[in-house]
C-alpha cells in the first residue's frame, strides 16, 4: 500500500485517496486491473475491506475518462446489484460522497420497489450512468420491450453480498437475468463481492458463462475475532432457546459496550430477549427491535436511529446479518445457537468495521446442547472454516417466469433461449426436454389433456419465435415477478388501546419506547401461527404481550394484554437448522472426552452422568436409547442433523413403526435429537430380535413410506404453492385486491390434489418435490445419515431418561408434536360435543 | 374417501343422510343431492390466463359416478352452481358430456339454478328448476335468511376449522340445526367459507347449528362453537 501504487491511479482519484489520508488498497488495484483487461472477477473480502468502493472504482475511472455529450446521453454504464433494497439506496448515498468530492459529475440513480411509476419509465428512456437496484427490478427491466437499447451501452455489473445471493431462488432469477444481459451487452464485465465461502470456486463459476471462471481477488483477512462464551453464573438450562436466564448478564455487557447488536435466531426469540431486556433496564439504555415481520417504516426508525449512534443495543434477527455499515457497532452477541461457522462469522462482522481491530463478540448458548454448539463453533472460527451452503441446481418454477418474461420483451427463438439458459452455472445441466416442459407450461400449461390451447399465454408463430399472446398477459408478469413468495401474512392491528393507559403499569408503555409511532398496525404476522391461536389467547409481538380478539379478513384484531407472560410462548424452534459442518464437529466433541475440558463445568457434568447412565456415542455411531416413562415407551436417537431431517426422520420412522406394531403416539424433533413414544414395549422387541433397530432405520424409508406421506403433506402442499405463484400459474394475492374481493382465487391444495392424481409427473409438481426435498424435507441429509449409521446403531437399553434425552423430553408440549392420523383431531372435537351433550 | 359411512341427521322430521362423499340422500325417495359442482372452473380460469390444471370436471365427475354407483338414486338433483359459468356446459370435453349423459341414464335428474349457472346447460338432459319440494324439504340453491323450515341448501361451501392441541384442520362439512341443512360443495376445486362467518349467523340465529364434518372414513359432528375462524 504505498504511494508507488496509488500513483497507478489518475490524478483526481489518487489526490481524492491522499486528501483522505487513505491508500488504495492491494485489492481495489488488482479489480481495476481485470477491469482494464476486460476480465469478470470475484472479490472476496471481509467486511471494512472497501469492497464497495473496490466495486465501484473501475466504473468511475472509465466514466471520469468518457467523452461527455454523446448524441442521446451517455447511457447506462453500470449496473449494481444487491439482495436488500436498502442497502442499494446506502451505497448510492455513499457514492455520491466521492463523484461530488472528484466532481466526476456521475448521474447516480436507484431503483427499488419504492421507485415511482414516472421516475421508472424515464429511467428506461433516459437511464443515469450508474443504476442501483435489485434482482427484481433486473428482471422486470429485462422484461421490457426497450431492454435491448438500454443496456446496449452496459460496461459493467457489480454484484453485491453475492453469497447471500446465490442460495436461492433469487439467485436463480438473477443468474438467468445476466445469462440473457451478457446476450444483449458481449462486451459487459461482471464483479461479484462476497464475504469469505466455503468453495470460491462455485461463486467464480456461478459469475460468468459457462464453462469460464471469473478472476479471483482475495483481499487479506482481517484481524481474528476476539470471541468468547458466555460462561454464565446462572444454572444452565436443559432445553428452550430463549437465553432468559443470561438476560442480565447480556445487560451488564451492553452496558459496558458502546452500541451493542444482539442476534437471535427467529423473531420470537428477539421479542422474548427484548422484552426482559427491558424488565431489568434501570438505566434506561436505547434498546431496540429489528425483525422481518415489525412495520417497515418502524425498522427504517430503528436503523436511521443506528446509524446516529443514538442507540445502545438492537435485538435483531437476520434481517441485520446483511447490510448497512455501522462503524460504530463495537460488541457482537449471539443468544442461542449460532447454526452456522460461516453464519456466526458474518455477524461477527458486524461488529466493528476496521479491518486491523478485532471484532468483539459473545456467544450465549442458551441450552446444554447450545453450549456444545457454541464450542465447535468458535473452533471453527478460528481456523476460518466455512459451512456456506453448496451450489444448487436452477429451480424449474423461476425459469417457467423467466421464459415468460423473456417473450415479453421481445420475440424468442426457443434453441437460443435454451442455449443462453445453460450458459447460467445453475442452469448447466438442464436437459432440454425438461426446458421444452417449462416452455409448455408458459405456452398452455404444459397438460396431456390438450384443452387450453385457445387460451394460450404465450405463442409460437410461422417465423418459429416465441412471442406472448396479448397484452394482459404482459401485463400479468409484471405483477408477479420475483421469487419471494411471502407465507401468508396477516396485519396485526391493536383494537383496544385502553390497556396503554394507567393501571397496566409503565412497565407495557416502556417497551415499546419512543420507536413507536401512534400506528394502529403494529406489523405482519405469519397466518399459520395464528392457525395455532384461538381468540384470548396471549403471545408476544413487537416488543409486548398481545391477546388476539379475533381475525377479520387479513387483520388479526389484538388488544394489549394485562399479563407479562404470553400463554404461547414461540411458533418455532431455531429457524435455520444445524449446519451439517457444525453438527459433525459436535459429534466429535462428544466422542472425544479429551475435548471437554474446554466445556463449561456444569457440560462437562452432565455428560460425565451421561457416560454413567447411558453411554456416549463412539465417532460414526448413532445412540439409540429406549426407557419407558409414565406408562409409555420411549426412543430417542441423536443424530445431530438439524431439525427439518429429524422431522423427516420421525414422519418415516412412525409410519414405519406403525406397520411393524409398535403403535407410535407422537414425536418430537430438535436440532440435535428425535424422540418417539409408543404404546409398544420396544426395549423388549428390540431385545428379542437383535437386528429390529436396523431394519427401522434401514434406507429403504426414503422410497415407498416417503412417496406415501408426501402425497399428502402439508410440507409437499406449502411447497407446491410456492412453486404455483413463482412459476405463474395463480397470481400473487395483493392485499388490497383481496379485500375488495375483485381477485379471484383458487386453493392451490386443491389444485395439488387433482394434479397430483392426475398427471403426477408434471412439471410444478416436479418442482415442488424438489424444493421439499432440499428444503423443508431435508431428503439429501437425512440419506446421507442413514447411509452413514447404517451397521452402526448402538442401543442402549435402559430403565429411566438418560440425562442425554432430557432436553429432547422437556421440548414436549413446547414444539409441535406430530402424530400420524388427522382425524383423529376430528375425533378429538367430536368427542367434546360428546362430552356437551352427555352433561 | 368412503362413500356410503355417513351420518342420518334429521331434518323437518325426515331422516336424511349426510354421506362422507359429500352428497346428501333421502333413502325414502332414493333422492341424491349434491351441491356447488363447479364443473369447468380450472378452464374458467384458464379463459382469463390463469392456467389451472383442467382435470377438475373429471376429478369431480368421477368422484360423482362413485357416488351414483354406490347410492343407486332414483333422481339426483344437482342444488346449483353445476356449472362454474354460463359457458361452461359448453366447454365440456366430449369425455366429460358423455359420462354426464351416461350418469343420466335411467334416472331423472333436475338442475336447480344457481348464481354462477342461472340458465339450463347448453345440450344437456335434465329437468330445470329454481327450487322444488319433496315432502316437508324445500330444496333451493341460495338459502334464504328468515324462517325456512325444511330447507336444504348449497351456495355457501360450508367448511369448519377444528383446533385442538394437535393441531388445525380445515375440512367441508354439511351444517345443520336440525331445520335447515347447508350442503359442502362436491366440486373439486370448489373453495369454502368458514362456517364463522357473518353469512352463518345470519341462517342460524336462535341455534347455534351442528358441523358434520367430513373426515377420510366417517362424518364427524362438532359444535360450531368448537369451531374456528381462519
Amino acid at each position: 500500500m504505498s504511494n508507488a501504487t496509488t500513483s497507478s491511479l489518475p490524478a483526481r482519484f489518487a489526490d481524492w485517496f491522499a486528501a483522505r489520508g487513505w491508500s488504495v488498497r492491494d485489492h481495489q488495484l488488482a479489480l481495476l486491473k481485470h477491469a482494464d483487461a476486460g476480465e469478470n472477477a470475484l472479490l472476496i473480502a471481509p467486511t471494512g475491506a472497501g469492497k464497495t468502493l473496490a466495486g465501484f472504482l473501475p466504473s468511475m475511472i472509465e466514466l471520469s475518462q468518457q467523452k461527455s455529450n454523446a448524441p442521446g446521453g451517455p447511457g447506462l454504464h453500470t449496473l449494481y446489484i444487491s439482495p436488500l433494497k436498502a442497502l442499494a439506496v446506502d451505497v448510492a448515498r455513499n457514492l455520491e460522497i466521492p463523484a461530488e468530492e472528484m466532481n466526476l459529475r456521475l448521474r447516480i440513480e436507484t431503483r427499488t420497489g419504492d421507485t415511482s411509476a414516472s421516475k421508472r419509465q424515464r429511467q428506461r428512456r433516459d437511464p443515469p450512468q450508474i443504476l442501483l437496484t435489485t434482482p427484481e427490478q433486473l428482471s422486470l427491466l429485462l422484461s421490457s420491450p426497450d431492454a435491448a437499447p438500454l443496456f446496449a451501452t452496459l460496461r459493467r455489473v457489480i454484484l453485491d453480498e453475492l453469497h447471500a445471493l446465490v442460495t436461492s431462488k433469487r439467485g436463480d432469477l438473477l443468474a438467468l437475468g445476466l445469462a440473457h444481459l451478457r446476450t444483449l451487452a458481449p462486451a459487459m464485465t461482471i464483479t461479484g463481492l462476497s464475504a469469505t465461502v466455503r468453495d470460491p470456486d462455485e461463486l467464480r463459476r456461478w459469475i460468468v458463462a459457462h464453462p469460464g471462471k471469473a478472476k479471483l481477488v482475495l483481499a487479506p483477512p482481517g484481524a481474528p475475532a476476539d470471541l468468547t462464551m458466555l460462561d454464565t453464573r446462572e444454572r444452565l438450562p436443559w432445553s428452550g432457546h430463549g437465553g432468559g436466564h443470561a438476560v442480565r448478564e447480556v445487560y451488564e455487557r451492553i452496558k459496558s459496550a458502546t452500541i451493542t447488536l444482539i442476534f437471535v435466531n427467529t423473531r420470537a426469540q428477539a421479542e422474548a430477549i427484548f422484552q426482559q431486556l427491558w424488565r431489568i433496564n434501570d438505566d434506561n439504555l436505547a434498546i431496540a427491535l429489528h425483525h422481518g415481520s415489525l412495520d417497515a417504516s418502524q425498522r427504517r426508525r430503528v436503523e436511521e436511529a443506528m446509524a446516529q449512534g443514538k442507540l445502545q443495543a438492537v435485538v435483531c434477527t437476520s434481517t441485520l446479518d446483511l447490510g448497512i455499515d455501522w462503524g460504530a457497532v463495537d460488541l457482537v452477541i449471539n443468544m442461542g445457537a449460532p447454526k452456522g461457522a460461516s453464519r456466526l462469522a458474518q455477524r461477527i462482522g458486524r461488529a466493528n468495521h476496521r479491518l486491523d481491530e478485532p471484532s468483539r463478540a459473545l456467544l450465549v448458548p442458551s441450552n446444554r446442547f447450545e453450549v456444545l454448539e457454541c464450542v465447535a463453533a468458535m473452533e471453527a472460527a478460528r481456523e476460518g472454516a466455512q459451512d456456506t451452503p453448496p451450489a444448487r441446481a436452477g429451480a424449474l418454477d423461476v425459469l417457467c417466469q423467466h421464459i415468460l418474461g423473456m417473450a415479453c420483451a421481445s420475440p424468442f427463438d426457443a434453441d437460443a433461449l435454451y442455449e443462453e439458459v445453460r450458459s447460467a452455472d445453475p442452469y448447466v445441466d438442464l436437459e432440454r426436454p425438461t426446458f421444452d416442459d417449462c416452455l409448455a407450461f408458459v405456452a398452455t400449461g404444459g397438460y396431456a389433456l390438450k384443452t387450453y390451447e385457445r387460451f394460450a399465454k404465450i405463442k409460437r408463430n410461422t417465423d418459429g419465435l416465441w412471442r406472448v399472446s396479448n397484452g394482459k398477459v404482459a401485463q400479468s408478469y409484471r405483477m408477479n415477478v420475483g421469487t419471494i413468495v411471502e407465507s401468508d401474512m396477516l396485519k396485526v392491528r391493536l383494537v383496544h388501546g385502553r390497556a396503554l393507559g394507567a393501571g397496566s403499569g409503565e412497565g407495557v408503555a416502556a417497551y415499546t419506547g419512543t420507536l413507536r409511532r401512534g400506528g394502529r398496525v403494529l406489523g405482519e404476522i405469519e397466518e399459520y401461527f395464528l392457525e395455532t391461536l384461538a381468540p384470548g389467547d396471549t403471545f408476544l409481538f413487537g416488543g409486548e404481550v398481545l391477546k388476539l380478539q379475533g381475525i377479520v379478513e387479513d387483520e388479526a384484531l389484538v388488544s394489549r394484554a394485562r399479563s407479562d407472560e404470553p400463554k404461547v410462548p414461540s411458533y418455532a424452534g431455531g429457524k435455520f437448522p444445524l449446519s451439517t459442518y457444525l453438527a459433525a464437529r459436535v459429534r466429535k466433541i462428544l466422542s472425544t472426552r479429551a475435548a471437554w475440558t474446554h466445556l463449561p463445568e456444569q457440560v462437562q457434568e452432565w455428560l460425565a452422568l451421561q457416560s454413567k447412565h447411558s453411554r456416549l456415542p463412539r465417532s460414526g455411531q448413532l445412540l439409540v436409547e429406549t426407557f419407558p416413562r409414565g406408562g409409555r415407551h420411549y426412543m430417542v436417537t441423536y443424530p445431530f442433523e438439524g431439525r427439518l431431517a429429524h422431522q423427516t426422520l420421525g414422519m418415516l420412522l412412525t409410519r414405519r413403526m406403525e406397520r411393524m406394531g409398535f403403535k407410535p403416539l407422537g414425536f418430537v424433533a430438535n436440532d440435535y435429537a428425535l424422540a418417539v413414544w409408543m404404546l409398544t414395549d420396544v426395549t423388549a422387541r428390540a431385545q428379542q430380535n437383535p437386528t429390529c433397530l436396523e431394519d427401522l432405520f434401514a434406507q429403504d424409508m426414503l422410497g415407498d413410506d416417503l412417496e406415501e406421506w408426501l402425497r399428502e403433506s402439508a410440507l409437499m402442499k406449502r411447497s407446491f404453492r410456492q412453486c404455483a405463484v413463482i412459476s405463474g400459474l395463480i397470481e400473487r394475492r395483493f392485499p388490497g385486491k383481496q379485500k375488495s374481493g375483485k381477485q379471484v382465487t383458487i386453493s392451490t391444495d386443491l389444485v395439488y390434489d387433482v394434479l397430483h392424481r392426475h398427471q403426477p409427473d408434471h412439471i410444478l409438481l416436479r418442482a415442488a418435490r424438489e424444493d421439499a426435498a432440499t428444503g423443508l424435507l431435508d431428503l439429501a441429509r437425512l440419506g446421507v445419515m442413514l447411509a452413514r449409521v447404517h451397521g452402526h446403531i448402538v442401543h442402549k437399553a435402559l430403565e429411566r431418561v438418560s440425562p442425554l434425552a432430557v432436553p429432547i423430553l422437556l421440548e414436549i408440549g413446547r414444539e409441535p408434536i406430530y402424530g400420524e392420523a388427522q382425524d383423529d383431531i376430528l375425533a378429538e372435537a367430536a368427542a367434546m360435543l360428546f362430552e356437551e351433550a352427555g352433561a | 374417501m368412503i362413500i356410503g359411512n355417513g351420518r342420518e341427521i334429521t331434518m323437518a322430521g325426515q331422516v336424511c343422510m349426510a354421506d362422507t362423499s359429500g352428497a346428501f340422500y333421502l333413502a325414502g325417495s332414493r333422492t341424491l343431492i349434491v351441491s356447488d359442482l363447479h364443473l369447468e372452473k380450472g378452464s374458467s380460469f384458464a379463459r382469463r390466463g390463469m392456467l389451472i390444471p383442467p382435470y377438475d370436471t373429471v376429478a369431480t365427475l368421477m368422484h360423482l359416478k362413485r357416488v351414483i354407483e354406490y347410492f343407486d338414486p332414483a333422481r339426483v338433483i344437482a342444488l346449483g352452481d353445476s356449472f362454474h359459468d354460463r359457458d361452461a356446459a359448453s366447454r365440456l370435453s366430449d369425455q366429460s358430456h358423455a359420462t354426464l349423459v351416461d350418469l343420466q341414464d335411467k334416472r331423472s335428474w333436475v338442475w336447480v339454478s344457481g348464481n354462477h349457472d342461472p340458465a339450463p346447460p347448453f345440450g344437456l338432459a335434465g329437468e330445470v328448476c329454481d327450487e322444488m319440494h319433496i315432502g316437508p324439504l324445500v330444496l333451493r340453491h341460495e338459502p334464504q335468511v328468515g324462517s325456512c323450515f325444511g330447507e336444504v341448501a348449497g351456495h355457501l361451501h360450508p367448511v369448519a376449522r377444528v383446533v385442538t392441541a394437535r393441531g388445525s384442520l380445515r375440512r367441508r362439512c354439511f351444517v345443520s340445526d336440525g331445520t335447515r341443512c347447508i350442503l359442502p360443495a362436491f366440486g373439486a376445486y370448489a373453495g369454502g367459507l368458514n362456517l364463522r362467518d357473518d353469512a352463518f349467523a345470519a341462517l342460524f340465529p336462535q341455534t347455534p347449528p351442528t358441523a358434520h364434518v367430513l373426515g377420510r372414513d366417517r362424518i364427524y359432528s362438532v359444535a360450531q362453537d368448537s369451531c374456528f375462524a381462519d
